[in-house]
């Protein structure tokens, strides 16, 4: 009996999966978020259909309010690998004003990024959809399953998911409906950076620290790309900081961190123990409010 | 860097049996929980234990679930340790969530059973055991929960492991291990409890780490469903998939089913580079020293083993999903490795009750009831039994109606293929030809007839062209397609829309129409899925 090592069986069930959506879906789309789950979620596509071209273009679902670090690599890493870009703003919310200072982190998302998102995904005509979300980011999707359905409203219902067995995926769908997919379910923190350590994976470079500009409001570090409105007696200062998740400038924290290479941050990950997500404002606007957003067509 | 092994488990357990705070236990003490988790549990206000933190809050997941203050579905977890990644599926254990048990199951290499020692073997024991030796999970860890509140008796701990190991007996495990734990006080999970000096077999975390991992069986005969062919350039052509179980090599030969057809093969190719070995649970690309026509569906094996049994007809174990009960007679889509072909279960033959493994006169199949069944295919497939090979003896049932997934099946194996003894009907010829009988009537256009029947026979389709709309008839009744040219128009032929006079844009419109009503069966069109 030979043992395959962790990182090498993770990557075949990815692999086998995205050739599953492939072989039985007829328009499948990845959603590229850029960051460093997106760049693994690249490399497993190429290794899928090497030494083919990826099959399916992968779609940002651009807010307007990223770093410009993101959107400089999102444009060199795509352009590098020769994979087709698709980018999709919902520039009418954005013409009528919509940011997150002014509605909310939680209406804003709900414009920007939900919104877009259906969209983008029915004006494609997608019927199926890779994303990078693993189970162990957060309790609700802790549930989810590899293949996600959602009705033609793009809507997620937690209490009838279809049971999912082995490594069997049931692709059947009608008209409208989709598949969300996601080949790093089993995936966690530590296992991506191993991967990018051992792949030798780009990723864009705000994961790694140094002094940065940042807002530190309440503990938490805001980047003040966007400008958002300072507080009283507020000025940003520097502060040895990264990024461990990457969103928008004024929704994603970053953490205080000296850890400057991947060796250096799988090191921090095994000895931290605070969750990846914390630092994502939109995550605790509310009480279950992924669970509330994935509901209503979020990744 | 360290490599480690992954072990998938499962767990199963209800509300007060204290799984939820072992799991927790463990996310804890192997730093699997994070300090904001941690915060965000004290603050929550809740406190069903009795101790100073609720353990269980970390693996309760859904809002509804938080309501109720009970888990109703599977939630993965995962934690390491400098040995190990583990994967726990974590299940419900009411019988009426016996589908989510098997789920977990599915994937798990081990199963933790729960036992509060204060209650010894409950029916729910026996049904979680029982489910995990169904879904072929090869060992199980028995922890005796609540120790502490049996003043950690060995008497205790030796009567539940003798009733354990009595009801085991027959279900087949490779191993059962039995450990007294405190879930809430931390006994023996991590760290060896003071309180137990009789026991001197592992701790829980011990045994997680040191257990033999056994994933998909690399030492097993070859079995590679193909799922997907790459094809680039004229000049590559590979066979896509995942191991399923075996090892295979350049130059081993190789049979294709159902086909038969042998070839070597010439290069495992990888992104990484070729391989000189490669096996299960490997996903890989096979190319081949000679041509021969292989697509998605097929499967690969090695020819100086065992093959794998080639039937229409099986005899398998369903459990099933759905609130709409089985239906014998009725057709379903059964999707075994990257197969998929139509199906009907010609018979119940019993079901088992899950709480005292009786079986029982069947009448149907309902909602988390198992039962042994005969299942038809009108197309064969290729398997093992379920015993021997997890990857080629499991199936899901699906509806083609509604999408549902419907069941979970495990092959025990073939039975005699009795059933085939009347004249061929007209649903045989169409299930097996992926498409229903048709006319189509295309009066004069004889360029835009020999497209769509190059398209539809590129596709797998049984298609023939006719001048004569008399001859459509008989083509039709052997379940062809008939493209009809002649001035006179066949009887029963297909409506079509006002066709665009251009040829390309027509057959664009022929082919939509075939969809659309439904002579091409979608998704499993044609041969069997096959055909990329």
């Amino acid at each position: 009996m030979r043992t395959l090592p962790h990182l090498r069986v993770l990557e075949s069930e990815s692999i086998h999966i995205f050739r599953e959506v492939v072989a039985e879906f007829e328009r499948p789309v990845m959603l590229y978020s850029i960051g460093k789950d997106s760049s693994v979620l690249v490399r497993l596509a190429q290794k899928a259909f090497w030494p083919g071209p990826i099959p399916f273009p992968l779609l940002h679902i651009d807010t307007t309010y990223k770093f410009r670090e993101m959107t400089e690599f999102r444009d060199n890493f795509t352009r590098e690998i020769g994979a087709k870009l698709i980018v999709h703003t919902n520039t009418k919310a954005i013409e009528e004003g919509a940011n997150p200072f002014r509605l909310g982190t939680q209406k804003c998302c709900g414009l920007l990024k939900t919104q877009a998102l259906l969209d983008a995904l029915r004006e494609g005509g997608y019927d199926a959809a890779f994303g990078g979300a693993r189970r162990e980011e957060e309790k609700s999707r802790a549930k989810e399953r590899i293949y996600s359905f959602r009705d033609s409203h793009g809507q997620w219902d937690p209490k009838n998911q279809r049971p999912e067995l082995w490594n069997l995926y049931n692709a059947r769908i009608d008209k409208g409906e989709t598949i969300r997919v996601f080949p790093l379910s089993n995936w966690t923190e530590v296992d991506v950076w191993q991967y990018i350590q051992q792949e030798n994976i780009p990723v864009v470079p705000l994961y790694f620290a140094k002094s940065r500009s940042m807002i530190v409001r309440d503990g938490t570090l805001i980047p003040p790309e966007h400008n958002p409105p300072l507080g009283p007696g507020e000025q940003p200062e520097m502060v040895m900081s990264r990024m461990r998740s990457l969103g928008c400038t004024y929704c994603t924290g970053a953490v205080r961190s000296e850890a400057d290479s991947v060796p250096r941050i799988i090191d921090e990950l095994i000895h931290v123990r605070r969750s990846e997500r914390e630092n994502r404002v939109i995550d605790h606007d509310q009480d279950g409010s992924m669970e509330l957003k994935k509901r209503e067509g979020y990744f | 860097m360290a490599e480690k092994s992954l072990l998938r488990f499962s767990t199963a357990g209800s509300v007060d049996d204290g799984k939820s705070t072992l799991i927790g236990r463990l996310l804890y003490e192997s730093r699997g929980v994070y300090e904001d988790q941690m915060a965000s549990i004290e603050n929550s206000g809740l406190n069903r234990s009795s101790g100073p933190l609720d353990f269980s809050l970390l693996t309760d997941g859904l809002r509804a679930e938080r309501e109720q203050g009970i888990t109703i579905d599977v939630a993965y977890r995962y934690f390491s340790t400098a040995r190990r990644k583990f994967i726990i599926a974590d299940t419900p254990g009411h019988e009426q969530y016996t589908r989510n048990m098997a789920t977990g199951a599915s994937t798990a290499q081990l199963a933790i059973v729960l036992i509060d020692a204060r209650k010894g073997m409950l029916p729910q024991s026996k049904r979680h055991a029982y489910i995990a030796s169904l879904l072929g999970i090869p060992r199980v860890v028995v922890a005796v929960n609540k120790m502490d509140l049996v003043d950690f008796r060995q008497d205790v701990f030796a009567a539940i492991e003798a009733d354990f190991l009595a009801f085991a007996r027959g279900l087949g495990f490779r191993e059962t291990y039995f450990i007294p734990i405190s879930a809430l006080e931390g006994d023996n999970v991590v760290a060896r409890s003071g309180r137990t000096p009789w026991f001197h077999g592992r701790t829980f975390l011990d045994y997680l780490e040191t257990v033999p991992v056994e994933d998909a069986d690399s030492d097993g005969p070859f079995r590679f469903p193909v799922q997907y062919v790459i094809r680039p350039s004229l000049n590559f052509r590979g066979y896509a998939g995942q191991i399923a179980s075996g090892s295979i090599h350049p130059g081993d030969e190789v049979r294709v089913l159902p086909s038969g057809r042998s070839a070597r093969v010439k290069e495992i190719a990888t992104y990484d580079g070729a391989l000189q070995e490669a096996f299960a649970p490997m996903s890989v690309i096979l190319t081949l020293t000679d041509e021969i026509d292989i697509s998605r569906g097929n499967m690969m094996v090695r020819a100086d083993e065992t093959p794998p049994a080639v039937a229409r007809s099986l005899d398998a174990t369903l459990v099933w999903m759905n609130d709409a009960p089985l239906e014998p007679g009725r057709s379903y889509l059964l999707k075994h490795t990257t197969r998929q072909v139509r199906a009907t279960v010609r018979i119940v033959r019993c079901r088992i009750d899950v709480n005292t493994l009786d079986h029982e006169a069947p009448r149907d199949l309902k909602l988390n009831e198992i039962g042994a069944v005969t299942s038809d295919m009108p197309r064969p497939v290729f398997f093992d039994s379920y015993r021997e090979n997890r990857g080629t003896g499991a199936f899901v049932l699906i509806d083609p109606f509604s999408n549902a997934t419907l069941a979970a099946g495990m092959i025990r194996g073939v039975i005699a293929n009795d059933q085939h003894r009347g004249p061929v009907s007209a649903r045989e010829r169409a299930d097996r030809l992926g498409h229903e009988a048709a006319a189509i009537w295309l009066p004069g256009r004889r360029q835009l007839a020999m497209l769509l029947e190059r398209d539809l026979f590129g596709q797998g389709a049984a298609v023939s062209t006719t001048e004569s709309s008399a001859n459509a008839q008989a083509l039709t009744a052997a379940g062809l397609i008939a493209i009809v040219v002649s001035r006179d128009p066949p009887d029963d032929r297909l409506p079509l829309p006002e066709l665009a006079s251009e040829d390309e844009a027509a057959l664009e419109q022929l082919m939509k129409t075939l969809e659309d009503s439904g002579v091409l069966h979608r998704a499993d069109r044609f041969a069997g899925g096959e055909g990329i």
